[in-house]
């Protein structure tokens, strides 16, 4: 792997990370994957829908559905306010929503800063977890949202009704 | 096969001019009146060959040149007046037509065409070039040659196009209105700054004059980017003469179709869709409408069959109609054959009624399955797939006078009329082509039936009552029908009263994939954007009264 320095001197080659709050923890998600961040606004209910998918909302003529991983992952009190913010995704050409409750940062890590998550049992599963990074003595949870959005447990890809 | 790298850009071009050739050529010598050929019809018929002929040399496809080369040929021979045209040379060129037909499909992608069809066609065509008289001992091999290519044309995969080809009068047209749309724009766009620079009030008059005008720029846009899709149905309708020949032929009988409003433009997506069903239709008309020669004679009918195919517009949409003037349907048959397969029949059923069994699955009609018709798909399946289309099918029959089948098709896919209806805070779409009236019932119309929900009693008959707010699980103004709406609709679950709380409203909805970024979703068909904006879904009204009939939804939040 080539190493490029920056200006700071230090040689950087990581990968870049969103970084959002759910909650009261901080998650990070490929930057690569994001399409844009936008307010959240009123999504239309989607009928017989699990709870955490919020609804679809009109994209520029695009219906995306959008999910409230503070739901998904009972984080948070799942209010709406002016800062619930919803991160439109593009994950192997779908389009999905998904409401936090900030975007905090744009943040590089090395390989070498992403240590591997321990067994959890929770809701979130380990599979959907790259790793865990330190940033100013903050725990960021890296999650994979490729593998979370289209596995089974989303309910968003055909297969998973 | 030579896939030259070179020239497999041109690939593409060739094998749709090609098919465009090869249709035309079809037509032209289904249109031949053998006692007095049109010369130019005959021209017109050697220069298509020629045309496959040159450009199969030049991409490379020598197979196809081999065989139009000798279709040239004898083509030459009669174009020239040196060879009488007898029913034996068109029935040679369609034959030849198959083959090439087939190998350009194999040139696609398909199967390949036997070395031994080829070499025999070749043969065939050979004979009739140099020896014309001696010809009469293959006439039957010919004939049932040409049963059999059919069943392989048939049979044959059918190739995706993927482009269109537009006029360029359209692109003009297309163009000229982004012009006015952008003048439009900037006149709209001055009128507004005019009034920020100069402090002026706003002159509303003028402003709502150019909405107007954008409004119309914007419509008959709209129109012109949808006429692109458009095309006319005798891209269908065409392959109809050939079917019925060939068909009257085997089946021993005399029959005339007669095509009106080839004319009439359909979307694109529509005419793929409705081949199928129409071609069923068609079978349906010739083997089991049109009676034999001699039944007719006896009927005292004309020995010819008629059957007649029209296609018009009638509002928003396409209607096409399939008439034959046979033996009609049997009102005892039907019925006999609905108690033997216990379909449910109403007590005292109209002549309507009874019509609508032969939609019923697995009911066939014929008395034996010829291979002709009664096997493969079945009327159901040509009604589901015409409503899958957001149409309609109607049928019609006088025993003895002939039966008259006609289909009601939305002019395009992307676009649909729906009523909207609310249900507490929600807003739905019902398609328009399912609903047949919609009231406020009164309170002792509504029964309740223990274990199987409510029916409302509507003109002498008990439907289902179907409340949507119970099947998707929403909280409505008002629980009771008296006072919310009843939509009545005709579904091909049966009819059923769709109860909602209002209804807001007729309006055209474009339609937008659910399933693209999410899933199917059970009683959705798909979403639309309103004029806010705002995301609604469009039911699917079949599914929905079939959700209804099932015990409360498992998947329930």
């Amino acid at each position: 792997m080539e190493r490029q320095p920056l200006q700071d001197g230090k040689p950087r080659t990581g990968q870049e990370f969103l970084t959002f709050a759910l909650g009261d923890e901080e998650y990070g998600i490929d930057i690569l994957k994001v399409q844009e961040i936008r307010c959240y606004e009123k999504v239309t209910h989607i009928v017989n829908a699990p709870g955490f998918i919020k609804g679809v909302i009109n994209l520029r003529g695009i219906i995306v559905p959008i999910v409230d991983l503070r739901l998904k992952f009972s984080l948070g009190s799942a209010e709406y306010t002016a800062f619930t913010v919803v991160i439109i995704l593009n994950i192997s050409d779908r389009v999905v929503g998904v409401v936090v409750d900030s975007v905090s940062d744009v943040i590089q890590l090395d390989p070498e800063e992403i240590r591997e998550a321990p067994p959890l049992h929770g809701d979130l599963d380990t599979r959907f977890i790259k790793g865990l990074a330190t940033l100013n003595e903050r725990m960021v949870i890296l999650m994979d949202i490729e593998t979370l959005m289209s596995s089974p447990d989303m309910a968003l890809v055909a297969d998973a009704a | 096969m030579s896939f030259d790298d070179d020239l497999s850009e041109f690939h593409a071009i060739f094998f749709e001019e090609a098919a465009e050739h090869l249709a035309n050529l079809e037509n032209l010598l289904l249109s031949l009146d053998i006692s007095q050929p049109d010369s130019e019809k005959l021209n017109a018929i050697f220069r298509a060959a020629h045309s496959i002929k040159g450009s199969a040399s030049t991409f490379g496809f020598p197979d196809m040149a081999s065989v139009t080369h000798e279709l040239e040929t004898l083509l030459d021979h009669v174009r020239k007046q040196e060879l009488e045209l007898t029913e034996r040379i068109i029935d040679i060129n369609l034959v030849a037509r198959d083959v090439l037909l087939d190998q350009l499909a194999a040139h696609q992608g398909g199967e390949a065409v036997p070395e031994q069809r080829v070499t025999d066609v070749i043969a065939k065509i050979r004979a009739i070039a140099t020896q014309e008289a001696l010809a009469t001992c293959n006439v039957v091999s010919i004939d049932s040659m040409v049963t059999t290519e059919t069943k392989q044309a048939t049979s044959a995969p059918t190739t995706e196009q993927n482009s269109i080809r537009v006029s360029i009068e359209r692109v003009d047209q297309l163009i000229n209105l982004v012009g006015e749309l952008v003048i439009t724009q900037s006149m709209l766009a001055q009128t507004a700054q005019l009034n920020q620079v100069s402090d002026e009030p706003i002159d509303f008059e003028r402003l709502q004059e150019r909405l107007q005008q954008l409004e119309r720029n914007t419509r008959e846009l709209q129109e012109s980017v949808m006429s692109i899709r458009m095309l006319p149905v005798s891209s269908v309708f065409s392959r109809f003469p050939r079917l019925v020949r060939d068909l009257a032929g085997k089946l021993n009988k005399q029959i005339e179709l007669r095509t009106i409003g080839e004319g009439t433009e359909i979307d694109r997506g529509v005419i793929e869709k409705i081949t199928d069903p129409l071609t069923h239709l068609i079978r349906n008309s010739v083997d089991h409408g049109i009676e034999s020669i001699e039944e007719r004679i006896a009927a005292g009918k004309p020995a010819k069959g008629l059957v007649t195919l029209t296609a018009c517009h009638q509002g928003g949409s396409v209607v096409i109609e399939i008439k034959d003037d046979g033996r009609g349907l049997n009102r005892e048959k039907l019925l006999a054959k609905a108690i033997e397969r216990q379909v449910p029949v109403p007590e005292n059923p109209t002549d309507q009624d009874i019509w609508q069994l032969i939609f019923a699955p697995g009911f066939s009609t014929a008395e034996t399955v010829t291979d002709v018709s009664g096997r493969g798909v079945g009327m159901d399946v040509v009604r589901r797939n015409i409503e899958q289309l957001g149409g309609r099918v109607e049928l019609s029959s006088m025993t003895g006078k002939g039966t008259t089948i006609s289909i009601r098709l939305p002019l395009t896919l992307a676009i649909m009329d729906g009523m909207s209806v609310g249900i507490g805070e929600n807003t739905y779409i019902v398609p328009l082509t399912t609903i047949i009236e919609s009231l406020r019932p009164r309170q002792e119309d509504v029964k309740s039936v223990a274990g199987s929900g409510r029916v409302v009693f509507v003109r002498g008959e008990y439907l289902p009552l179907v409340a949507l707010h119970e099947v998707f699980s929403l909280i409505p103004h008002s629980d009771r029908p008296d006072q919310g709406i009843l939509i009545i609709v005709d579904t091909e679950s049966g009819r059923a009263a769709l109860f909602v709380d209002e209804l807001l409203g007729q309006r055209q909805v474009v339609i937008k994939s659910l399933e693209s970024n999410y899933r199917k979703v059970p009683g959705i068909s798909a979403a639309t954007i309103m004029g806010d904006g705002s995301v609604s879904m469009i039911l699917d009204v079949s599914e929905v009264v079939r959700l209804a009939k099932r015990p409360p939804l498992a998947c329930a939040v």
